[in-house]
């Protein structure tokens, strides 16, 4: 139960976490029909960032500085890439990207160096909050899980009681009667794609210091957030939520389970051992396969269910 | 009494033209003898069938695939484990034949594969692709029995009777294999562009809203162009498991999915002959150019990004508009905005190349020493004078590159106008 209920926090905060990635992804693959493949790149140049301010002034200037420019950032890829190669449609568009994040990891790789940095959790936030039955619990996780839920609920508001989030809203499904009404469409565009580049970054500045900052961040967690887009359905925040926590969970939870097929079927009243044929497979942990669990996900959900977890759209 | 009235003249550009690559595959290694040009030369041929295989999704039929290197990776180990029991004696096969082997095992991944990625098409179909790519990658790592973990697995060529005296011990041997299976490969896909199939690919590309009103199911043609494409990463896959001699992770990893995209989007994905040019400059690229600097794949990434910006037709798309020019003998009048335009952009890469270096030089291998060697001039990095010269070259080259090219686009545009009045 203790190591169920540590697990189910941490499960949590990690999936909060990827759906601040993941939400940007998905508002702007709806608003723009773009995919980023460079959006766990701003993740990445978040978490740097952080770290170079952090250096200077501290934690808690980076946290507020470090997404603030990621995003000035992304505006600036918008403005200047994107808008052009959309005449070219969304593969030219696709492919820039996809290029930008090659691009943004030698960067990377030029002004940090390849080490991973000694960006870590600040000594405020350093230590147990509470306990769990006997075990203690981290206060960053809970800080984590905080800043996720409170930078969620403020877009959340944004887009659904402000002006310009009802403009977005209107600007997902009829841009040229937004257009017409004389909304700069461009320019929604352009805050949308900064705006979800500040949330990636966001994610980065938290989660560089509570996981590691190295160049390869950005590799390891690009693939998990389409992963996520896809299993929630293309375009659904709703769905990308729940595909996150599940996602979350899923990947904490089989790291620490040593579960093997081979152990099922034998409780089940099959005799296994090293001489059945496949053993290979049978005795493989679950924390040995945790990295291929969520593309397993994503396979079967498009087997069986190919518009996601709450997805609108089937091509 | 019904007879077909047959109108087929000897298309003698064509001959001439595949007679022509022959040639350049048979004689381009004896213009050097150094090893080292031989082995720049099998890598372009495994890389050009590599890609091409690639263009057949991503230009003929508007897949955007990043996890081609899965079939060519999986190939390649199927076809070191062929080649293994080949050399144990358990398996009598002609290594010469084995990148059918390979070819086949990549058709067998590409049904399983393509059944899942192919549902869906554009943007989905990238992602879906990119996550089978990271699937198959962490599964390799799984099952170091079949895979061999991270070291992968090695093998050895020198296998099995000689046929002819071909043991394939010696470099040149192993290319010229390469070369016959590249050149068989080219023909048999630019077959394909001109079989139904290949047309049908192409108008799914197009608007696959109006194939499917025509009546084809355009999952399926996308399904079997996957396979067949698939068939042929395996082809090349298996060339590289003879190459090398050893198959390990890095062959279905994500870094390959993205060289082979880079080289066949350089390339040109429109035409044809687009994916060849474009083995041959990465090749030069990833082979050449690291040998010398480290920051190679930074260029890598820049030129590419600017060839999505401004030339997304690619090098052979670049070198294609300039026929109709050529043809009706306008081409000099570009001469002087040409050169005028590579010359500033000379002055620009030269700027761009020493601030990245001096860069790199801070940054990775500080290790106490902060000269650098450039033809004979000695440049400490912690001066700011290098600094300020390359940037300075740099902002002038770009500005001064800019001003050529609206130079070359008036011209261009004056060129195009007289060639549309002639036309009419």
């Amino acid at each position: 139960m203790e190591f169920f209920l540590v697990q189910l926090f941490n499960g949590v905060s990690y999936g909060l976490l990827l759906f601040m990635l993941s939400s940007g992804l998905t508002l702007v693959f709806s608003l723009m029909g773009v995919l980023n493949f460079a959006h766990a790149s701003f993740y990445m140049l978040g978490a740097y960032f952080a770290f170079q301010i952090s250096t200077w002034t501290g934690f808690w200037a980076g946290l507020v500085v470090a997404p603030l420019l990621v995003g000035a950032l992304g505006m600036l890829v918008e403005r200047v890439g994107l808008r052009r190669v959309h005449a070219h449609g969304h593969v030219a568009e696709l492919l820039f990207t996809f290029g930008l994040a090659y691009l943004i990891e030698e960067a990377v790789h030029l002004i940090w160096g390849r080490a991973a940095l000694p960006y870590h959790v600040p000594a405020a936030l350093d230590g147990p909050l509470f306990q769990i039955a006997d075990s203690p619990y981290p206060m960053y996780r809970v800080f984590m899980m905080l800043i996720s839920v409170s930078m969620l609920v403020a877009v959340w508001l944004t887009l659904t009681r402000t002006r310009i989030g009802l403009v977005i809203q209107a600007a997902l499904t009829h841009p040229d009667t937004v257009q017409a009404l004389g909304h700069n469409v461009p320019r929604i565009f352009m805050l949308v794609f900064g705006g979800g580049a500040a949330l990636a970054g966001l994610a980065g500045v938290i989660g560089g210091a509570a996981f590691v900052t190295d160049p390869s961040m950005a590799i390891a967690v690009g693939p998990i957030v389409f992963v996520i887009v896809v299993v929630g359905g293309m375009g659904s925040l709703a769905g990308a939520f729940f595909a996150s926590l599940l996602i979350g969970c899923l990947q904490t939870f089989s790291v620490s389970l040593d579960w093997t097929l081979a152990g099922l079927l034998t409780t089940l009243g099959f005799s296994m051992g090293p001489d059945t044929p496949l053993w290979s497979v049978w005795s493989i942990k679950l924390s040995q396969a945790a990295p291929v669990l969520p593309y397993l996900i994503m396979v079967l959900m498009l087997i069986f269910r190919p518009r996601g977890l709450m997805g609108t759209r089937d091509e | 009494m019904n007879t077909t009235l047959r109108y087929r003249p000897l298309n003698l550009g064509r001959w001439l033209l595949w007679g022509t690559t022959a040639l350049i595959f048979v004689l381009a290694p004896l213009f050097s003898d150094a090893s080292f040009a031989l082995t720049l030369l099998s890598q372009m041929g495994i890389l050009i069938i590599f890609s091409l295989s690639y263009n057949m999704l991503l230009g003929q039929s508007g897949m955007l695939s990043f996890g081609h290197a899965v079939y060519s990776g999986l190939g390649a180990y199927i076809a070191v484990h062929a080649l293994n029991f080949i050399g144990k004696g358990t398996l009598h096969f002609p290594v010469s034949l084995l990148p059918l082997i390979g070819g086949c095992a990549g058709l067998v991944f590409g049904s399983i594969f393509g059944y899942v990625t192919t549902k869906k098409s554009g943007t989905t179909f990238a992602m879906i692709s990119l996550g089978i790519g990271e699937m198959v990658f962490a599964c390799v790592l799984m099952f170091p029995g079949f895979f061999g973990g991270e070291g992968g697995i090695t093998t050895n060529r020198v296998v099995g009777s000689a046929v002819l005296g071909v043991t394939y011990g010696p470099a040149i041997q192993v290319y010229y294999l390469i070369a016959a299976w590249a050149f068989i490969c080219m023909i048999a896909m630019f077959a394909l562009t001109q079989t139904p199939l290949g047309r049908m690919a192409n108008a799914v590309r197009d608007n696959p809203e109006r194939a499917e009103f025509i009546g084809y199911n355009t999952q399926r043609v996308r399904y079997i162009q996957l396979m067949l494409s698939a068939f042929f990463a395996g082809v090349a896959g298996s060339l590289s498991c003879i190459n090398y001699e050893i198959v390990s992770a890095e062959n279905v990893s994500a870094i390959r999915s993205g060289g082979v995209l880079i080289a066949t989007f350089i390339g040109g994905v429109g035409l044809f002959f687009g994916p060849i040019l474009g083995a041959i400059l990465f090749t030069l690229f990833a082979i050449a150019l690291s040998s010398f600097t480290k920051a190679w794949l930074l260029y890598l990434g820049l030129f590419f990004l600017l060839m999505v910006l401004y030339a997304p037709g690619g090098v052979a798309w670049l070198v294609a508009i300039q026929l109709p020019v050529l043809r009706a003998r306008r081409l000099t009048d570009l001469l002087w905005p040409y050169s005028l335009a590579i010359l500033a952009a000379a002055v620009c890469v030269i700027g761009l190349v020493g601030s990245v270096e001096m860069l790199y030089h801070a940054a990775l291998e500080s290790g106490g020493d902060r000269h650098i060697q450039w033809f004979g001039l000695n440049v400490d990095v912690r001066t700011p004078t290098p600094w300020l010269v390359t940037s300075a070259l740099l902002l002038c080259g770009g500005l001064a590159t800019r001003y050529a090219m609206q130079f070359v686009q008036r011209r261009w545009d004056t060129i195009q106008l007289a060639l549309r009045q002639v036309a009419t």
